[in-house]
Parts: structure tokens; sequence; C-alpha cells
């Protein structure tokens, strides 16, 4: 479908635009920055959590339970999964934020090196955190 | 009443316009990098502390949201967490909502639900902490 451009926009005929997403293949540096965007996003929203279970403890032990056994259910421990993988990695990719806001690695070597070590921790923290907190149920 | 001529030096749509620079060019960025800062030992701590909570009674939850030295931290973690939160989104609002109004309302949005989040979460820290 050519589409006739306006007269006084002379604009060059059949050259891709950048990014064009559907084609560009995916970098790592690319993906960590867009999710770094969701992730937070996430994370606000997932306040929400945070919120509801200060506020339920304030109210008594029946709300804290009903809050308890909504967190424990399929569904609420994948919301806590998915919250803490955000979680870990916003902040492990922010940290690598706050070196580049101080103009520290830059390279196109480091910035790779930075960014699967965020991968790796985040992956690490996570499971980490995973384990320590079935052991804590298991051993309660 | 400002004289328009002068030694002025903007242009005649920036007069016209009235607006100079407030001064607070960096201030929103400024924010979000120390609430950063701030939040990372928070939020270490505080995933590390309800790790231990799992699977605990109401009350030993109350015991650790009411001790003082928890309920500071975690009063100054909603804070910074909020702040951090509203900070954020409202760039990704500016990013991707071009029409003005449209944009305008949904930060104000965000900016009004994290204050309601905001208070409501510290209300309770609060709470447990006077009334245990």
């Amino acid at each position: 479908m050519p589409s006739e451009p306006p007269a006084a926009h002379p604009s060059p005929a059949a050259r891709p635009l950048s990014p064009h997403i559907q084609i560009y293949k995916p970098q790592l540096t690319s993906v960590l920055s867009i999710l770094h965007r969701i992730t937070g996003v996430a994370l606000a929203l997932g306040t929400v959590l945070l919120v509801w279970w200060l506020a339920a403890a304030a109210a008594g032990p029946r709300d804290y339970r009903a809050m308890q056994e909504f967190m424990g259910s399929d569904f609420g421990l994948l919301l806590l999964l998915g919250w803490s993988a955000a979680l870990f990695f916003h902040l492990t990719n922010g940290i690598r934020h706050l070196f580049w806001d101080a103009g520290l690695g830059f390279e196109l070597n480091a910035v790779y090196q930075s960014g699967w070590s965020v991968v790796a921790v985040t992956l690490v923290l996570t499971l980490g955190a995973w384990l320590l907190g079935l052991s804590y149920l298991g051993g309660g | 009443m400002a004289k328009l001529t002068g030694a002025d030096m903007r242009s005649g749509l920036a007069r016209a316009r009235g607006f100079g620079s407030a001064k607070d060019g960096v201030a929103h960025w400024w924010a979000q990098r120390l609430t950063a800062l701030a939040l990372i030992p928070l939020a270490l701590w505080f995933v590390g502390s309800i790790i231990g909570l799992v699977g605990a009674s109401h009350s030993a939850a109350l015991a650790w949201i009411g001790s003082p030295a928890t309920a500071v931290l975690l009063i100054v973690l909603i804070a910074a967490t909020f702040h951090h939160a509203q900070l954020g989104v409202q760039v990704v609002i500016e990013d991707y909502v071009h029409q003005e109004g449209l944009k305008f309302a949904a930060i104000m949005i965000v900016k009004g639900a994290a204050i309601l989040l905001a208070v409501t979460a510290a209300l309770a820290v609060l709470k447990i902490a006077v009334k245990g």
C-alpha cells in the first residue's frame, strides 16, 4: 500500500524505521532496559500487597489469617513469585543504573558483563529467597 | 508589570508565554536516585525479614512490626517506596501518553493513589507500634 507523502514532506520511501520492533533482534541491553520499566510498574502495583499485609496485621488475627491464606494459595504464591523476582531484578538492575549515573561501566563489554551479572544475581536471590521461605514453611 | 522592551534576551514567543526556568530541573531525577539508594538496604532488610515471618502467627507479625526500630524503618521504607514508585510511573506515563488531558489525569491519579496507599500503610504500622 504505497501512501502518497505530502509534497511538503518528501519522505524517503522504503527505508526501515528504527527500531522496527517486530523484526529487530532482541539484545540483552534492550531487553533488560524494558524489563526495568516493566518490573518497576509491576512493583508499583505490587505495593498493594505490602499495604494489605500491614493493614491486615493492624486489623486483627482474622484479617491476617485471611491474607495469609490468600498468599498461600496457588494464585497468591504466583503473585509472590512474580513480586520477588521483579523486586530482585529491579534492585540489581537499579544498582547497575546508579553506576551508569555515576559515569561508570559504559564500555560495551562492561555493559554486557553487568547485564549478565544482573540476570545471574536475580536468579540466585529469587531462588535463595524461596528456598529459605519454603524451609520456614516446612519447619513451622 | 514587566516592560516588554529593553535588555530582554528572550524570544517574542518566550516572552509571551512568560515562563522562565523554575530552577528545579534535576529535582525529579535526583529524588528518584536518592530514594533508589535508600531502597537498596531497606528492600533487602524488608525481604529478609518477611521471609522469617513466613507462616508465622499474627502475634509474631505484630511483635516484629511493632518493635520501635522496625516501625521506624518500615515507615521510612513506605515513604521511600511510594515516592520512588510515583516518580517512576510518572516518567513512564509521560513517555507513552501524549494526549495532554489524559496524561495530566493519569499522573494525578498515580500520585493520589501513592499518597493514599502510603498513608494507609504508615497508619497501620503506627497503630501496631502504639497499641501493640
